[in-house]
């Protein structure tokens, strides 16, 4: 029983790990009032870039650093596209999830050695092992906890550093006007454009970590769809975390909880059918978001910037 | 020296017009610059990819075998999205009237007589491509849930659920290892008119027009763009928003699904893999480029058909990943939402510092 407990708090935490950091990077986005749909692409081609990159160098650390420039830059292109043009923020992230998509299987069947006719499929490369902490982690069930990969140690102590920076400190202050009321922010001397842009681009670095952990620790590997959707859960999560950092944990814990759950229960053989445990984070999705929705008509504040998706122009009234 | 935009006094039809052409050529350079960075020559790609998806009449139909689904999840797309409904879910919508198709065409024709099996099958199809679309209207207008996502998640389900059904209780037992249903009875294929272009061309250049009609010449056309841009001035002039929602997403999600039975009745004559190609998703690219006019959809479906066919005969020919196509795709958005600011903007160069308030 309690090998089973530490299993499934093991697999949850790995599951969970890249939706946390792609979460927290959106959260911060859509605080400063830009909705990137572009994750799910972000984090795709993140993903085959970095298990290239650690393929051929058999560097970690430069296949994290790639990671982070691809969500980068596409992020910084939606940002362009959304803040500078003020093309409509759903088509901007839909079709950066659109061509981030088909590149990332175009670079993922042709970036690979000769030997492999160019695929990145199949390959090995060099991942993230886990790192038990000595002592903590061998306290039956919790301990599960201390032994991940470093990535997953740097999330958790991203989560209370997140909170803080965005709801104690001067700068996260500013995010949060931007999102509420650029008009008011711009007439307090925020730099609204240029403060979307940083936050935007933050949140896609973010998501391009999580997408290197799904290829490099996760799987590992390179598999076409190796995200499964997990772009567009996130975007559920950060509604699910009401907006906070801090709860970002929370609704990753249930996807990866999820994930280990269907593990479990395909292994043990049980009657349910494959495809329904396969909907399984799907139709949860769901679940959460009309949960969440009804909650929030009730509530007064929820944490949802109120200028999220509108573009700021500051000569028009 | 200052460069900005500056709101236009009229919106400007030409740059309407031009961004998508101008786009499109850039979109074509980017792409060079990608395929010239595998080593692959781009203009030989491009006359292959042209040969291969109009180069004759074959071809031709081939091209019109794509552009059929293509056109029909557009118009269904755009006619949701004329109202700010993002309805992202035609692919699921599609592969749900695939399904309820096959279900007519497999079950139904031991109590239903011949010459109805077909119409019946459509039918269906639309009946479930709408009411899958419905449950996140629904949603939304009961209880205000954002439909992006929920549209998107019932894609997977309804892709999950699609891979089981053929695969596993509706599985041929004869069908010599390939998973898939039984082939049709005679009386549920979709006729062809030439090739393997199908009926499906007729529904959908009809239903095209049809909403063009309804869109641009009636009065429930101007309520849904009311619904779309102007919630408030709907509501004061007295629109019922929450019903003509449902019934605009129920239409959207219906054509999508006459989609998906007409490939399913049409092309295959089974289910079977295949049906879900991303169809759904192009369709978005589509409807957004032809600014939601279902007659525009028409020919930029057989353009991104083209893309498909051209981009499938160059990889056979000259091995280029099939990805390329897709790529391209999503290339062309990018130049166009750039480009979209200049219908109602203008770009301004202002040198000397003049100061600005």
């Amino acid at each position: 029983m309690i090998i089973l407990i530490t299993s499934i708090i093991a697999i949850t935490l790995k599951a969970g790990t890249s939706l946390v950091f792609a979460t927290i990077g959106e959260i911060y986005t859509e605080k400063s009032g830009i909705l990137n749909l572009g994750i799910e692409g972000i984090m795709l081609m993140s993903a085959v870039l970095s298990f290239t990159v650690s393929y051929y160098t058999g560097s970690l650390f430069a296949a994290v650093l790639t990671a982070m420039v691809t969500g980068g830059v596409l992020s910084l292109l939606h940002a362009f596209l959304s803040i500078t043009m003020r093309a409509q923020q759903v088509v901007s992230g839909l079709s950066i999830t659109l061509f981030g998509t088909g590149m990332a299987s175009f670079l993922g069947q042709t970036l690979g050695p000769e030997s492999n006719s160019g695929y990145m499929i199949g390959l090995n490369a060099a991942k993230f092992k886990a790192v038990a902490i000595p002592g903590l982690s061998r306290i039956p069930m919790l301990g599960a906890v201390f032994n991940q990969d470093p990535l997953t140690y740097i999330v958790l102590l991203l989560l209370p550093i997140a909170w803080f920076f965005m709801f104690r400190t001067r700068h996260g202050l500013s995010l949060r006007a931007v999102g509420e009321n650029p008009q008011t922010a711009d007439a307090m001397g925020i730099n609204v454009a240029r403060t979307r842009y940083i936050y935007t681009v933050f949140g896609g670095i973010m998501a391009g970590i999580g997408g290197a952990h799904l290829s490099l620790s996760y799987t590992p590997g390179w598999t076409e769809n190796i995200t499964g959707g997990r772009g567009w859960i996130v975007i559920a999560l950060v509604i699910f975390s009401l907006w906070n950092p801090s709860r970002a944990i929370w609704g990753a814990m249930l996807f990866g909880g999820i994930n280990a759950v269907q593990f479990r229960l395909q292994a043990s053989g049980a009657q349910i059918p494959a495809p329904i445990l396969n909907m399984l984070p799907y139709l949860v999705t769901i679940g959460v978001l009309i949960l969440i929705t009804v909650w929030e008509n009730r509530k007064s504040y929820t944490g949802s910037p109120d200028a999220l998706a509108t573009p700021y122009q500051r000569e028009e009234k | 020296m200052r460069i900005f935009f500056e709101k236009r006094k009229s919106y400007s039809a030409g740059a309407a017009v031009l961004t998508p052409v101008i786009s499109f050529v850039v979109s074509l350079v980017l792409t060079a610059a990608i395929l010239a960075a595998v080593g692959l020559n781009p203009a030989n790609v491009y006359a292959a990819m042209f040969r291969g998806a109009f180069g004759s009449w074959r071809d031709f139909t081939e091209t019109l075998v794509k552009a059929i689904p293509l056109i029909l999840t557009s118009i269904g797309v755009a006619t949701a999205f004329r109202l700010k409904f993002w309805n992202i879910g035609a692919e699921g919508q599609l592969v749900l009237g695939g399904i309820a198709a096959s279900w007519v065409a497999l079950f139904w024709s031991s109590w239903m007589p011949g010459p109805l099996l077909l119409p019946a099958a459509i039918i269906m199809g639309a009946v479930a491509g709408g009411i899958f679309a419905g449950i996140p209207a629904l949603l939304k207008v009961k209880l205000k849930v954002d439909e992006t996502l929920t549209t998107l998640m019932l894609n997977y389900a309804a892709i999950i659920a699609y891979d089981g059904i053929y695969s596993g209780p509706w599985r041929d037992p004869d069908g010599f290892g390939f998973p898939g249903t039984a082939l049709f009875p005679a009386e549920a294929w979709l006729p062809r008119l030439s090739g393997r272009a199908h009926m499906g061309l007729v529904f959908a250049l009809v239903i095209a027009a049809l909403l063009w009609f309804a869109f641009y010449k009636t009065r429930w056309g101007f309520e849904l763009q009311m619904i779309g841009n102007n919630k408030k001035a709907a509501r004061v002039l007295g629109v019922n928003i929450g019903r003509n929602i449902l019934i605009a997403i129920f239409i959207s999600g219906a054509i999508a699904g006459i989609a998906g039975a007409c490939e399913v009745t049409g092309i295959a004559r089974r289910l079977q893999q295949g049906l879900s190609l991303g169809y759904g998703y192009t369709a978005i690219i589509i409807a957004w480029m032809s600014r939601l006019n279902p007659l525009v959809c028409v020919p930029v479906s057989i353009l991104m058909a083209g893309l498909l066919v051209g981009g499938d005969s160059v990889q056979i020919m000259m091995g280029v990943p099939s990805a390329m196509g897709q790529v391209m795709q999503g290339m062309i958005l990018f130049p166009m939402l750039a480009g979209s600011i200049f219908a109602e903007y203008r770009l301004k160069i202002n040198i000397g510092g003049e100061v600005q308030a």
